[in-house]
């Protein structure tokens, strides 16, 4: 790996600290906290798609063995604020639980306590709830169109956001070009789809008048907008962040539940419990992700420069807005991807409708972008004649670009992408790769490479919220930490987040031993609770290398300056005559020395040895802002989004079979360059579940509905995730160009992978097909669907011979 | 996702087994489970007693009994799987078996099980049909066998009387020259349930001629079926692709194909059609392959 | 209704509803937590515990019907109190985990593939896993965490013999 080498710990081949509960069985999640009297809550869920409520009739339920009670929407709307809405949509309202109206199928209608999960269950089922029909709207273009059955009549309009942006000269780029196309491409809608589903267990006390909340969470402000739900004041909300979360990858957001088991708690004084079964995640749990059609014409020259590009971003959000309408923003970001595309307009529309609720998933919106943008080029090269990857290298950002403002207001932080698409050719011997394919071909396969060149924005901001609700003027995106050295010499670092995965322990204690000089297995890392935290985001977008990372540097270099100085004071010199190394202190012009625990001493005991105005004891924190983006968007929407840009270049070889047009990834390289990596297995792992994640998404998982709302994906028997045989062994080819707006040169790789492998699997699908004459153009591509495609043009350009 | 409450037995007889399903309506027999367990978690099954037919002694176990090999019906498929009697005289279920979910539920799953619950994509009934083999049930009134034709009614559904307790399954042997055996699917992953599976045994001469053979469809349709007309047709031949693809046409235009959002109509059609093929050139090659 | 389960070698009388899997029985009523709740319909495999030696999916059974069975959890591989298996250990060097929800299953799953085949191909560790759904990490340093164990237990095996 090109790790620079001046580091120590960082970088290096070090175990991921966390493992070792996990591997005995000894994670603490929150469907094993058990509380003195805890109560379990099942939900009644609507059995229509779009229905007015006309009564709800508890009174069979209420009899039954073990029930404490039933709430319907109704007390609740009495009781609660409605949730957090991102837009400015205030007629959008949404409460945990369904009000007069359901709006999807499946939506929570009732929720029954009781003492038991299977006594609530049961009474569930006697909660008699009587709706009246309404017509519902389950296309995405037709809720789009003026007159459709409205989701939310009091709006108006099935339309949460439809706004268009331009940035450059669109009409004289596209008048001054050789040619044009347009083109069509549709995301399905799936998800993340965490083996955990969301679970929460919360208690007051009121005593103390606090909700104690313990919860699957990986979300921004959680505390805040449970307070805020509650009408309770901040402090009264303690969130645990050393809950171990069961996979997120963006989803583990369940406010709504929350709100209503926090409700419930107060109300009964009881802890309560809410773990969310398997159909009730599928269908209720309001965790779908993107649900997408782009319409884009590009104009380019005959040489295969593209010039301009025109994007129609239509998202399906569902029957609220939860975070869609947001994960069209923050792909504007790289709007352009890895390319010099001089001018873009970007439409970006959201639309409701009576399908579930998105929440945000791994990469917020950008591998559907990737998938449009990478099409459009594998399009263009097709159109122009040229070679994949040569249509690529000629529009490709040079290294000596950077950093590369693009269109839209984001400058890109720095890349080598011809570089690091030498590489993957050379590792993958790309002429003998065309020599397999065209081998595989003429044994009766069809037989395709797909490539895909991405980015993965990361350090991840709000930039999109300010951008597309204008009364929102957040630029603040923190991250923190705070180092405490005992009076024994050992440190402590706290950090104020949830965990599902992402290493934070390693990543800390690798960042404050590498500054530090310490071992970094001798720091413990602590997760603190939401009373006790210093001010955080959560990780989402990619950020907590980037973030907390950043944090534990600056909060490590504090400490370090602040001990240096008191060893100046000791050792008779100036600061500057110091050396600090392996954790003791040298004055250089004289033989004077002062180990660690010497230090240690002084700042704990002997406040008489201290300098001057000195606070005694020794810890230090951080309150770090994110890089860049720090001021609002323009009139004409550039906004700085996330400071860093990884990149990735996917190489596959896929045969399909004919018959049952089953697709089988072959060979599949991937060049990744994530600037400075801190932890090499994190990020493997990271990048190698990606591209699982992608797989799934190009070929598998889909929720899929019934013209009428009905969810046909309701169980693991048909949301297909890839197994072990599905994923192929994957090879990565490394590459580092450090980033010169973070601290160690370090970007994102948290949704490494999962941007670029759904693009390059439908380039390879569509690169087999090529002789047939036809095209995929939607995912995910089931076998079925290819198939049937196959044998359609078959019989076609049989009968036109 | 909990079950609806139930009694639970333990019968420790047949007979006693059997007296219990005739006394309770909505009682059901519980074998592996790995069917009717994930039914009771979503409750869409929700009897009222399981009666556990897992402790009763002689339920279990693979016999020889020369032109079949009996399977007790709480025989675990794992079990089967690892019998060198079904590897040596059972070919087509060998090839059949590690289709049949994951190893976790082969473990706890049964032969019996398998065929009770009638599963259209199931592996175990496509090979039942397919060998043209039998079951043995009995119930408080009596007990009887049926043979694979006759068994399955319906997806899920048997013609075994009611409250009835399947006791063994019997496929038959193939005796004599070699014999070659073919097993595919189409599935989404490896382990899910089958659009379309084909299995097909066949026995061939010195010269490498046809001299029997036997073809099934499953997934595709209601309940798996065997392809009699294409299995007499292609006897006698030499199992070229032409003999194949002439010998399969007529039943594969003629098979009730179940539609559903998994897979269109003509994708199973075409796609059973396809397997059955393959089914017959490997079991050809494997037959011919032990000649030498 | 009473029964009495042998759990990692420990009789456990417990006093449950027939319709109590063997899941929550373990999870709830004897609060071994390291079977972890996925899909409770039989297909993500987080639930795997041994049953007689051989993986199953504990929410596909009823405690009852585990009765007269030999059931072993994570609980019981590691070799002492912060004393990791080989297994365990292998996962820990290849970081073959990130949020460690299906790693209980998938290291019983490799116990017992290796119980049975010591020098596992690739392939075989492949198709022994795929039954158990990891969301986290692409199966890659899954499968590289037991050909790692299955080279240090064959090596355990030769000193032993020596």
């Amino acid at each position: 790996m090109n790790a620079p080498s001046n580091f120590t710990f960082v970088s290096s081949d070090r175990r991921v600290r966390e493992d070792r509960r996990f591997v005995a069985g000894q994670g603490k999640f929150v469907a094993d906290i058990t509380e003195t009297g805890m109560l379990h809550v099942a939900i009644v869920h609507g059995s229509q798609t779009a229905a007015r409520i006309v009564s709800i009739d508890a009174t069979r339920a209420l009899e039954m063995p073990g029930v404490v009670g039933v709430v319907e929407g109704e007390e609740l709307r009495a009781a609660v604020e409605p949730l957090m809405n991102g837009l400015d949509t205030p007629r959008v309202q949404r409460y945990p639980l369904a009000i007069k109206h359901v709006r999807y199928h499946g939506e929570w209608v009732a929720a029954v306590v009781a003492q038991t999960r299977a006594q609530a269950e049961d009474a569930a089922e006697c909660v008699d709830v009587v709706y009246e029909t309404l017509p519902n709207v389950i296309d995405t273009e037709e809720a789009y169109k003026p007159g459709s059955p409205p989701v939310h009549p009091a709006h108006g309009s099935n339309v949460l956001l439809d706004r268009t942006f331009n940035w450059g000269d669109i009409d004289s780029d596209f008048a001054a070009s050789d040619h044009s196309l347009s083109l069509r491409v549709t995301w399905g809608r799936s998800s993340t789809v965490p083996i955990e589903t969301f679970g929460v267990v919360a208690m007051w006390d009121p005593w103390s008048e606090t909700l104690d909340v313990r919860a699957s969470i990986q979300m921004p402000k959680y505390a805040d907008q449970i307070a805020r739900a509650l009408r309770l004041p901040g402090n009264a909300v303690r969130v645990h962040y050393d809950v171990d979360v069961g996979g997120s990858y963006g989803v583990k957001r369940g406010i709504k539940h929350t709100v209503l088991v926090g409700y419930l708690a107060m109300k009964l004084k009881q802890p309560v419990r809410l773990i969310e079964d398997r159909l009730e995640n599928m269908e209720s749990g309001d965790a779908h992700g993107p649900d997408r059609i782009f319409d884009i014409e590009v104009a380019f020259n005959k040489d295969g420069i593209v010039n301009s590009m025109k994007m129609r971003a239509m998202d399906n959000a569902g029957a609220y807005a939860g975070r869609a309408p947001f994960q069209l923003g923050k792909p504007i970001g790289a709007i352009v991807g890895p390319y010099r595309i001089n001018s873009v307009r970007y439409q970006a529309v959201s639309v409701t409708s009576n399908k579930a609720v998105q929440e945000a998933v791994r990469g917020f919106g950008q591998s559907p972008t990737n998938y449009a943008i990478e099409t459009m080029m594998d399009r263009v090269a097709e159109f122009v004649g040229l070679d994949r990857v040569e249509i690529r290298r000629r529009n490709f950002i040079r290294h000596d670009e950077f950093p590369y403002l693009i269109p839209s207001g984001t400058r890109y932080d720095s890349g080598d992408y011809h570089v690091v698409v030498d590489k993957v050719m050379k590792h993958v011997d790309w002429d003998g790769l065309i020599a397999e394919r065209d081998r595989l071909r003429a044994s009766g396969l069809y037989a395709g490479i797909g490539i895909s060149a991405c980015l993965e924005p990361s350090g991840g901001n709000s930039s999109f919220e300010p951008l597309l609700n204008s009364t929102n003027t957040t630029t603040t995106w923190m991250e923190s930490c705070r180092i405490n050295v005992d009076a024994l010499g050992h440190v402590t670092v706290t950090i104020h987040t949830t965990s599902s995965g992402q290493g934070h322990e390693t990543l800390a204690s690798t960042v404050i031993g590498e500054i530090l000089e310490i071992d970094p297995d001798s720091i413990r890392i602590v997760r603190t609770d939401s009373l006790t935290s210093l001010p955080g985001n959560s990780p989402v977008g990619s950020r907590m290398a980037v973030m907390l990372g950043g944090s534990c540097f600056h909060a490590a270099n504090k400490l370090k300056t602040k001990m240096i100085a008191i060893a100046a004071k000791n050792l008779g010199c100036a600061v500057e005559a110091v050396e600090y190394a392996g954790g003791a202190f040298h004055a250089r012009d004289s033989n004077k020395k002062l180990s660690w625990l010497d230090l240690v001493t002084i700042a704990h005991r002997n406040y008489h040895l201290l300098p001057e105005g000195f606070e005694p004891g020794l810890e230090a924190t951080n309150v770090y802002q994110v890089p860049t983006g720090n001021e609002l968007p323009t009139a004409d929407g550039r906004v700085q989004m996330y400071p860093c840009h990884s990149f990735e270049f996917h190489c596959i070889l896929a045969t399909i079979d004919p018959d049952t047009g089953k697709v089988d990834l072959r060979r599949y390289v991937i060049g990744h360059d994530c600037g400075t990596v801190i932890n090499p297995h994190i990020v493997k792992g990271m990048t190698l579940g990606g591209i699982a994640h992608g797989i799934g998404a190009a070929l598998l998982e889909e929720f899929v509905y019934d013209s009428e709302g009905q969810m046909l994906a309701q169980s693991f028997m048909d949301y297909l995730m890839p197994s072990s045989h599905e994923v192929p062994e994957v090879e990565i080819v490394h590459h580092c160009t450090p980033s010169p707006f973070t601290v160690m040169g370090q970007k994102g790789s948290g949704e490494s992978g999962y941007l670029g492998a759904p693009a390059a699997i439908s380039g390879a699908v569509n690169d087999a097909v090529r002789a047939l004459g036809i095209r995929f153009n939607r995912l995910p591509m089931r076998m079925t669907a290819i198939s049937d495609a196959i044998a359609e043009a078959k019989s076609n350009n049989a009968q036109s011979r | 996702m909990k079950a609806a409450a139930f009694d639970y037995i333990r019968p420790e007889s047949l007979s006693e087994a059997a007296g219990l399903l005739a006394s309770h309506e909505d009682a059901r027999v519980i074998a592996g489970g790995q069917t009717l367990v994930p039914m009771m978690a979503m409750r869409l099954a929700r009897p009222s007693l399981l009666v556990d037919i897992a402790h009763i002694e002689g339920l279990s176990g693979i016999a020889d009994f020369g032109a079949y090999i009996g399977f007790g019906a709480m025989t675990r498929q794992a079990q089967a799987e690892k019998s060198t009697l079904v590897a040596t005289r059972l070919p087509l279920l060998a090839a059949a078996l590690p289709w049949v979910g994951h190893t976790p539920t082969r473990n706890r799953g049964t032969i019996g099980g398998s065929v009770a619950n009638a599963d259209p994509a199931a592996e175990i009934p496509l090979v039942l049909v397919t060998l043209e083999g039998s079951i043995c049930w009995m119930s408080a009134d009596g007990q009887g066998e049926i043979v694979a034709a006759d068994l399955f009614s319906g997806p899920m559904s048997t013609e075994m009387p009611a409250a009835a307790i399947l006791t063994e399954v019997r496929f038959p042997v193939w005796e004599g020259p070699p014999i070659g055996v073919g097993f595919h699917e189409a599935s989404a992953r490896r382990s899910d349930f089958a659009y379309v599976s084909a299995a097909a045994q066949v026995q061939v001469d010195q010269a490498g001629r046809c001299i029997r053979c036997t073809i099934g469809i499953g997934g595709a349709l209601a309940f798996p079926k065997r392809l009699a007309g294409a299995s007499k047709a292609l006897t006698g031949s030499q199992l070229t692709a032409q003999d194949i693809a002439a010998g399969l046409s007529e039943d594969i235009a003629a098979l009730e194909i179940m539609t559903d959002g998994h897979a269109s109509s003509a994708y199973r059609r075409r796609v059973a059609g396809a397997l059955a093929a393959r089914a017959l050139a490997n079991a050809r090659d494997h037959a011919r392959g032990a000649l030498r | 209704m009473k029964i009495s389960l042998d759990v990692n070698g420990q009789k456990r009388p417990l006093d449950i509803e027939p319709r109590v899997t063997l899941l929550d029985a373990l999870r709830d009523d004897l609060r071994l937590t390291g079977a972890h709740t996925g899909c409770e319909h039989g297909v993500c495999g987080a639930c795997t515990v041994l049953v007689d030696d051989a993986p199953a999916r504990s929410c596909l059974m009823f405690a009852v019907q585990a009765e007269g069975s030999k059931i072993t959890t994570i609980e019981a591989l590691a070799a002492g109190p912060g004393e990791l298996g080989i297994i365990q250990d292998a996962f820990c060097a290849t970081h073959g985990l990130q949020c460690g929800y299906c790693t209980p299953g998938m290291i019983l799953t490799a116990h017992a593939l290796l119980r049975d085949n010591p020098s596992p191909t690739r392939a075989e560790i492949v198709d022994a896993i795929s039954g158990n759904i990891c969301r986290c990490t692409g199966y890659g340093q899954i499968v590289e965490a037991i050909e790692l164990a299955a080279q240090r237990l064959r090596g355990a095996n030769l000193e032993a013999v020596r």
